[in-house]
């Protein structure tokens, strides 16, 4: 009697084990996610424009901050913030792009390096004076707040919509890149802006639309990464190190490269800290080291032609 | 010049990566001017806190803590006029000493308040000793500095990890049960927190089933919890402050683990400023602290009225501590009959302070040179739609052991 108790108990021993391993890939998965949302954004500005914009993290930041007032302030309605903060985002970009980020695009890397971190410093002291310097956070509308159980471990449900919101923006960016007119059009001024210009295409307009396209993007992934991730000062120098740790990872020009890059790093991440807690960061830039000596222009990056 | 882009984006992440360790992106420079007048009818305090970087909120409810407090004596104090003078620090040892420098050299302080980081106060330290400049720590808590870094000049009436800790120890054993899992934030702070957690509920009896250390600013705790939420704890001791404690707490919830186990911790992981962001995740949650908004006494009472009606939010740990250590200047200064011209007769004052604290009674260690004050336990319950801390039960006259 007495033994076969304790037998059954190493039998659930094993199988939680193997359940636990389960629910550790579905947070790796859900935390991947949730980068490739931060990070689209800023993948697709470099990828097109040639332009590292470190004031992504920023818009990101916005976003997140204009989510919190809409949802705390004036209405309790998530969605409505989801709708509103991207817009809001989308007309700060717009104004950048056109006032600001307009005249560099012949200097080169370096003046949009050091101009949008300018204005990410600038972002950055504007929102300590709208919204101070308190730790906010965005609550998850009722219908995404439950729990779901898989494979006998509990999960929040939100953490799996994250999961599909990002599967949906990845095949989104996707198709519009390669399957529409607008997308061919962006890889062609990729390729060479000046003949696509003779073709009769108003390139400049491209150009705006698509660090606007960056901007609905951060100002969205602030907003969905707000309830996991909260608001406080500093956090968009954060997300931007992150993002760019995976930029680097799946390789520039790619969206397939920087999608795979958030699962690879949230995947590894999530286990780094399940397995070898004190060094999961230490993981993600050892693997940034190794790809950059194995395969230097990333995961999946294109051998982009010097600009 | 042959920089392939990647390269580029690499040497960018380094130097952001770099800024972001040294924490001093921005620093503003604060205070006011530092005229060279000798006036003798003035008493100069220095005050080192954050006004920017992560601390900076905490650097804020310190200042408005102490400017209320000498506002309460209109600026006075044994005939003089006090003069407060603020310098920002961020979270950055190096520009904590050369502030601190810049308050003895060129505004010829008298006495200095101040630091947030243990790691600013441990920087300054000797800078202190050797200009003997009486120096009361308003908040940093890390251990040594009133243990092996004590020293006749530094005064602390914040707190000590250990008091935040141990207080929580041998109660987490007698009321929630034997076996406990510890989770605490990477930094010296939160170490120190839980070992001397750990200390005082291992000599209690109770066994500490697992140990997990997320570095600080994790943001997704979504794989500690669920390794946590497959042992055989009783309850969990958890450290974390700041947006950490917020996405601990609500993640805790949202991962189930709230049914399985009773979450204890320190007063910052429910601490007034971020109850409203963390929700109802915080109900039921058990945590140690030498003071809340709620405690019931006169001091306490008047304290929270004033700073409300005086900056219309609530006090924080933060606020209360910067408006006893004007308190204790103050008290110093008065004793002195306003003369601070001599540093060990003003070290002196301060070591025979005594008052009633909304915090309960106060009163320095003789030897140590640290606070020995009562710690409470609080449980977070809900009330009319939010969150309140109410007191559950008092540990008297808790006192650093000093090694």
């Amino acid at each position: 009697m007495y033994r076969t108790l304790e037998n059954n108990q190493s039998t659930t021993l094993e199988v939680d084990k193997i359940d636990i391993l389960i629910a550790q890939m579905v947070n790796g998965l859900s935390y991947g996610m949730l980068l490739f949302v931060i990070t689209c954004g800023l993948a697709l500005v470099f990828g097109i424009l040639g332009v590292l914009n470190l004031a992504h993290g920023s818009l990101y930041m916005i976003g997140g901050y204009v989510g919190y007032s809409v949802t705390a302030t004036y209405t309790q309605s998530f969605w409505l913030a989801l709708l509103t903060a991207p817009l809001v985002v989308a007309f700060i970009a717009l104004i950048m792009e056109r006032t600001l980020l307009h005249y560099t695009y012949k200097l080169g890397h370096l003046s949009q390096v050091l101009l949008t971190l300018g204005v990410a410093y600038v972002f950055h002291d504007i929102a300590k004076i709208i919204w101070g310097t308190n730790v906010l956070s965005i609550r998850v509308p009722e219908s995404l707040a439950g729990s779901v159980s898989i494979a006998g471990q509990l999960f929040p449900l939100y953490r799996l919509v994250i999961i599909a919101v990002g599967i949906v923006i990845a095949v989104g960016i996707w198709w519009v890149q390669n399957k529409t007119r607008w997308g061919a059009i962006i890889r062609a001024g990729l390729s060479d802006r000046e003949m696509i210009g003779a073709l009769g295409v108003n390139i400049s307009l491209v150009f705006t639309s698509v660090f606007v396209l960056g901007g609905i993007l951060a100002g969205f992934g602030g907003v969905v990464a707000a309830p996991i991730l909260g608001l406080y000062p500093d956090m968009e120098f954060q997300t931007l190190i992150l993002a760019l740790v995976v930029l680097v990872i799946g390789g520039l020009g790619s969206i397939a490269g920087t999608f795979t890059a958030s699962i690879l790093v949230g995947v590894l991440e999530t286990f780094g800290r399940y397995l070898v807690p004190e060094l999961s960061m230490f993981l993600v830039f050892t693997l940034m080291a190794i790809i950059l000596v194995w395969r230097p222009n990333g995961l999946l990056g294109k051998q982009v032609a010097e600009g | 010049m042959k920089i392939t882009k990647i390269g580029f984006i690499c040497t960018i992440l380094f130097v952001l990566v770099l800024s972001a360790c040294g924490n001093s992106a921005i620093q503003q420079s604060g205070g006011s001017g530092g005229e060279a007048d000798a006036s003798e009818d003035k008493v100069k305090i220095g005050a080192i806190l954050p006004f920017s970087g992560v601390y900076a909120s905490l650097g804020k409810d310190l200042s408005d803590g102490m400017k209320l407090y000498f506002e309460s004596v209109d600026w006075e104090a044994g005939g003089k006029r006090i003069e407060m003078i603020e310098e920002d620090t961020g979270a950055d040892p190096q520009e904590a000493l050369k502030r601190t420098r810049k308050l003895i050299d060129q505004d010829d302080i008298d006495i200095l308040t101040g630091a947030v980081s243990t790691a600013v106060a441990y920087a300054i330290r000797d800078e202190i000793v050797t200009n003997k400049l009486p120096y009361l720590t308003s908040h940093a808590g890390g251990n040594d500095l009133t243990r092996e870094q004590k020293s006749d000049y530094i005064w602390r009436s914040s707190f000590s990890s250990w008091q935040i800790g141990n207080s929580m120890g041998k109660w987490a054993y007698e009321n929630i049960g034997d076996r406990i899992y510890v989770a605490a934030a990477d930094y010296a702070f939160g170490r120190e927190v839980s070992a001397a957690f750990m200390e005082s509920y291992k000599e209690a009896g109770g066994e500490v089933v697992g140990q997990v250390y997320p570095p600080l600013g994790n943001n997704d705790y979504a794989s500690y919890l669920t390794t946590i939420r497959d042992s055989d704890a009783d309850g969990v001791y958890a450290f974390f402050a700041g947006s950490d404690a917020v996405r601990f707490v609500q993640q805790y919830e949202e991962y189930g683990l709230k049914d399985k186990f009773q979450l204890l911790g320190s007063g910052w992981l429910v601490s007034e400023d971020l109850r409203e962001s963390i929700g109802n995740a915080a109900e039921g949650v058990h945590a140690a602290s030498f003071w809340d908004y709620n405690l019931e006494n006169e001091e306490n009472g008047k304290f929270t009225e004033a700073y409300e009606e005086a900056y219309d939010r609530r006090p924080t740990i933060e606020s209360l501590e910067g408006y006893d250590a004007a308190r204790i200047l103050v008290e110093t200064i008065e004793a002195l009959d306003g003369d601070v011209s001599d540093p060990e007769e003003i070290v002196k004052a301060m070591a025979a302070v005594e008052f009633d604290s909304p915090r309960g009674p106060f009163a320095f260690d003789q030897n140590t040179h640290h606070v020995i004050q009562d710690m409470y336990i609080l449980e977070t319950i809900q009330e009319e739609g939010r969150t309140e801390n109410s007191m559950i039960d008092q540990i008297e006259n808790v006192q650093d052991p000093g090694k």
